[in-house]
């Protein structure tokens, strides 16, 4: 047997600070929050972390409200000196932090790493229209920028509209299929005292939506928000340290498509299938193993992706799949995106579902919490930009 | 149309043909002299094969829909909604795609598969490709 890194290491703690729409806080105080939390979930304390990553880390230009900064920042906000850490806007998903954070601890580099994701874009927004910050753009574009902005394009709400478009068209995906992924999301969210948006979502009122970018509307897109995530990668050797550890299954990482949101597939977000497949090489689980998705839904069409990517369903089949909600609901055969996901929970960058994972798998879900005792937890973050996919499972 | 200056590409030594080639109205992609790949975005050697005899090759402008969307939310002053936006793929080699706006052309009646054209919009010292239904003679 192929070493498998990943059973080295346990997903031993997470946290999540208040989040909201605006919240009006310094961001790095919901990152301190976060952390915090995450330590007393583990049974650990800052003094025992040992290594930091963080995505995307520090960027050229003005602040954006997806990021708070790196290493620097951390290191300064938290007090930690890590003798391993890392910060890439280049990584393996939204997750990627806690794949390069879970290497590093298998390697030996440290024991415990602290991996954050921290959001303040409704904060960020409010401080743009107020000119507190400078406005991002001006001047000429380059790199991926120039083939996109020329045009209008100014999203991954356009990009990924045309790959759902042609998948519409190639496959006869309908708009009402990708609703029910906007309203199973919304209905788990109801169960979820801190999800954002926790009323009731009708397939009238998601057809009704005001267009952003068709297909897309309003409840095709996630929920940006201010919120920060921790989640502690450590060592297996210190499992009797900790409270209450998950066992990392399986990552999937790999590229298979060109890194380019045109240039590639148009069937499915781009670098969804290349994770999804290295996924099931590196564990004995199949997907019919699976209990619960967290799968990527900054719109309900990566979801879709991701669903037909893992093999849930053949690729084009993700529409019937969906179609109805029974199937992905709480007491469906394929539980997903349980705390709401980022259509209904908030946009927490990939982390919040895996938070949600975590809490899954250790049976906290109070009245969203699947029945039946879940063991296997697949997550999937990011496609695109590029993507990544984890294997959880309990202990046992 | 609105007044704000549209984003506009920085042109650079590897990417200014590609951006003044509608002054002729002719579209341009770097092609492979060694295994006649189109490398596209523009770069130094062919991903293909590595070879670095890469040049721009004049191609038809002929083209077909591979994706579209109709954006509403106004992203940019300098864009107003509703417009349309596309990924076409090129008839000399399809896996060669443009992210680009389709223009003259009812959203009703786009679809997949569709054959465009491109016409080029002069903005400042770039030639912005667009394309428009083949056949289309307005």
């Amino acid at each position: 047997m192929t070493k498998r890194f990943e059973h080295d290491v346990v997903l031993s703690g997470i946290g999540k600070s208040a989040v909201g729409r605006r919240l009006d806080r310094d961001p790095l105080a919901l990152v301190r929050d976060a952390a915090e939390v995450a330590l007393a979930d583990a049974g650990l304390t800052m003094a025992d972390i040992d290594g930091l990553s963080t995505a995307p880390g520090p960027l050229p230009g003005p602040p954006m409200g997806y990021t708070v900064g790196g290493i620097e920042v951390l290191t300064e906000l938290l007090g930690v000196r890590p003798t391993w850490f890392a910060a890439s806007p280049e990584t393996m998903g939204h997750a990627g932090p806690i794949i390069d954070g879970a290497l590093a601890v298998s390697a030996g580099l440290c024991r415990h790493v602290l991996s954050i994701r921290a959001t303040w874009e409704g904060t960020h927004r409010r401080l743009l229209a107020e000119g507190e910050l400078p406005a991002p753009g001006g001047g000429r574009v380059t790199g991926r920028a120039q083939w996109h902005s020329p045009f209008g394009a100014m999203s991954p709400a356009n990009w990924i509209a045309m790959q759902a478009t042609n998948h519409m068209a190639t496959y006869g995906t309908t708009k009402e299929q990708l609703g029910a992924l906007a309203l199973n999301a919304r209905a788990n969210a109801a169960r979820n005292p801190d999800a954002i948006y926790r009323d009731p979502l009708t397939m009238d009122d998601y057809l009704g939506a005001r267009l952003v970018s068709t297909p897309f509307g309003l409840y095709d897109c996630d929920v940006p928000c201010d919120g920060a995530v921790a989640v502690i990668i450590s060592s297996v050797d210190t499992i009797a340290d900790l409270r209450a550890p998950v066992r990392l299954d399986a990552v999937g990482t790999a590229m298979t498509e060109r890194f380019s949101w045109d240039q590639g597939t148009m069937e499915h977000e781009p670098m969804v299938a290349g994770p999804a497949e290295h996924l099931w090489t590196r564990t004995d689980l199949t997907p019919a193993d699976v209990d619960v998705a967290q799968l990527y839904d900054g719109f309900t069409f990566n979801c879709l992706s991701w669903l037909e990517a893992l093999g849930f369903c053949e690729v084009g089949d993700g529409g019937p799949f969906v179609e109805g909600g029974d199937r992905i609901a709480l007491d469906g055969e394929l539980p997903l995106n349980t705390s709401g996901g980022q259509l209904s929970e908030g946009r927490l960058h990939g982390f919040g579902l895996v938070h949600e994972a975590v809490v899954q798998l250790r049976g906290d879900g109070d009245e969203r919490q699947v029945p039946g005792s879940p063991e296997v937890c697949v997550v999937s973050t990011g496609g695109g930009h590029p993507g990544g996919a984890l294997l959880l499972t309990t202990l046992a | 149309m609105s007044s704000a200056p549209k984003p506009l590409p920085l042109l650079t030594d590897t990417n200014r043909f590609f951006w003044t080639s509608g002054a002729d109205g002719v579209l341009r992609l770097l092609q492979c002299g060694a295994c006649a790949s189109y490398v596209h975005p523009p770069q130094p050697v062919c991903r293909e094969c590595r070879s670095d005899d890469v040049r721009p090759a004049p191609l038809s402008g002929r083209a077909t829909v591979l994706g579209w969307t109709v954006n509403h939310q106004p992203w940019h002053p300098a864009f107003e909604p509703p417009y349309v936006i596309a990924v076409v793929a090129f008839e000399e080699d399809p896996t060669v795609r443009l992210t680009t706006n389709l223009i003259e052309a009812e959203p009703e009646s786009i679809a997949i598969g569709m054959a465009v054209e491109v016409v080029f919009r002069e903005e400042e010292d770039a030639w912005i490709p667009v394309f428009r239904p083949v056949g289309d003679d307005r």
